[in-house]
């Protein structure tokens, strides 16, 4: 079996209906299929982090983040999606 | 995977202006040299374009897949003095052409290695290369140059040194009006690295492999940060520690870069140059930092203390998160690419003679210095030789970037824009060393350069 390809998105802005829906909507598009969810309100601002697996993704994760890019905007939100390796380069040894 | 530090690389990237400053691709011209100079030059074009076709492309993709931006996509080639030695009678601007070519239709913005390695004398492309420079970087846009002038091994070769302070002037004469843009794209080196690859020195030394991907990295905005929110109360040995740590988050992303672009050119990885690069963005700054440690402004009696301590910290902390480090790998004190260093050197209180003194700790020397437009070429050959004698003796990388602003004088200011950026045109002692320079002849190697 391949190695599990992830990739984290984040969702932060303000608050709304709907914001879970539409980002895990989006990912059921692309065939991304979403392990874990953290999410929380700090100051009136929500941030939200997801940990999905894009081995068998529909998309690349350039194109990945830039459709998600687009839906921020959309949303007035900031979301980003970034390879897991950059976190884990950075904050393991 | 842990929530805060995933938003804490989010942070750095959004707030905090960490990035990735340059993917530069090392390309050796060995194979192109040829007695037929308008071969010799078709050949340079051809192989440019060959291998690094894909490089623009490739630090976009990978800049999109990980969220990191990646700043700059560059070139270095071997020094073209070697190739200019095959056909000593042509003029070796049809090289620079050939670069200037090569590197607008790759997609780079910058080529460098239109450079002459003359330390211990000149070989027979040298001299006509070095002479070529004003007009090389006068008629193209995307060129840089440099000569090495020294090395601990080798001594300072004076009759170089003299050469240069008449050629930095002639670059900004003839280019004077684009803000004597020319005289910031050449740099004149001692113990220059042979994988620089940073601009303007970069160039493919003689000892690399064909091909190699060099990345150099930034951050000094997530440095500052950093000491701002934990650096309260904090001793220096606190501060090292938290600029440490700092430096080895920031690397591991140069090197997870450098390994993925490797990867996906199918050319072998060369080093991560832990450079904290600054950029004219408010925050982006070395001085920020050494203003941060608690100097009321970067020049202050201290700086150099906070810039060794900068310096040492980052090397330790990055050295660790790559598995080769080289280049320039330090501190950069760029004056008119840095914000902090604008002000300072605009209120008076960084001169040119604290910015000497900080050379001899940071990772290179006097980098992007505007001074006055009548400075004779005997003091700016002085300010090379006095350069070139601090890395020769301390074992290490110095070098001179300054732009003679020609028609105007100290207090006003050039405006180069982008990451080159602007800044005030500094006091020169008015002193001359004219006969010392005129003397000509070398320094020789000290102590230092007997190890064996």
């Amino acid at each position: 079996m391949d190695k599990m390809e992830k990739a984290v998105i984040t969702v932060i802005g303000k608050d709304m209906v709907g914001i879970l829906a539409k980002v895990s909507n989006m990912c059921a598009e692309k065939d991304v299929n979403v392990l874990e969810v953290t999410q929380s309100i700090l100051h009136d601002m929500f941030v939200m982090v997801m940990l999905v697996d894009i081995t068998h993704a529909t998309v690349k994760v350039a194109d990945l983040a830039d459709t998600f890019d687009a839906l921020g905007e959309s949303l007035n939100l900031k979301i980003h999606v970034m390879h897991e390796d950059i976190f884990n380069s950075m904050h393991r040894i | 995977m842990n929530t805060n530090e995933i938003l804490e690389t989010i942070n750095m990237i959004d707030n905090e202006d960490l990035d990735v400053r340059t993917i530069t691709m090392g390309i050796s011209l060995l194979d192109c040299i040829d007695p037929d100079p308008e071969r010799a030059a078709q050949k340079v074009y051809d192989k440019i374009c060959r291998y690094a076709q894909n490089l623009v492309k490739a630090g976009e993709d990978i800049s999109r897949q990980y969220g990191i931006p990646i700043i700059n996509k560059r070139n270095s080639v071997t020094p073209i003095a070697t190739l200019a030695g095959a056909c000593p009678s042509a003029s070796p601007i049809r090289f620079a052409k050939a670069l200037d070519k090569a590197a607008h239709t790759v997609g780079v913005n910058f080529i460098g290695g239109y450079s002459a390695l003359v330390h211990k004398g000149f070989g027979p492309g040298d001299y006509a290369l070095i002479e070529s420079i004003p007009q090389a970087l006068d008629e193209t846009e995307l060129v840089c140059s440099s000569v090495n002038v020294g090395t601990t091994k080798a001594g300072i070769n004076m009759d170089a040194v003299e050469k240069m302070g008449r050629i930095i002037l002639e670059t900004a004469q003839r280019t004077a009006d684009r803000e004597c843009i020319g005289a910031a794209k050449l740099v004149v080196f001692c113990n220059a690295p042979e994988d620089n690859p940073f601009m303007a020195g970069a160039f493919h030394g003689p000892g690399e492999p064909d091909c190699v991907i060099n990345v150099g990295v930034s951050g000094p905005g997530v440095v500052r940060a950093a000491i701002k929110k934990h650096g309260d109360g904090c001793t220096l040995t606190e501060i090292a520690e938290l600029i440490k740590r700092t430096a080895f988050k920031i690397t591991r992303m140069g090197q997870l870069v450098a390994q993925e672009a490797s990867r996906r050119l199918c050319v072998p990885f060369g080093i991560v140059d832990l450079s904290l690069a600054p950029t004219p963005a408010i925050g982006d700054s070395v001085a920020y930092i050494l203003e941060g440690m608690g100097l009321e402004q970067c020049g202050a009696h201290g700086t150099t203390a906070a810039l060794a301590l900068l310096n040492d910290a980052v090397k330790k902390g990055g050295v660790m998160a790559s598995s080769s480090v080289g280049g320039l790998s330090g501190a950069f004190i760029p004056v008119t690419e840095d914000a902090g260093m604008i002000e300072a050197a605009r209120s008076g209180c960084l001169t040119l003679t604290k910015l000497e003194a900080m050379t001899a700790v940071c990772s290179v020397g006097l980098d992007m210095i505007c001074i006055p437009g009548d400075t004779p070429a005997e003091i700016i050959s002085g300010i090379i030789a006095d350069e070139a004698a601090i890395g020769m003796v301390n074992s290490k990388t110095t070098a001179v970037r300054v732009i003679p602003a020609v028609g105007r004088k100290a207090g006003e200011e050039l405006d180069f824009g982008g990451l080159l950026g602007k800044g005030p045109i500094m006091e020169v002692n008015p002193a001359s060393p004219a006969e010392f320079i005129h003397r000509g002849g070398k320094i020789p190697a000290p102590m230092q350069s007997l190890k064996n």
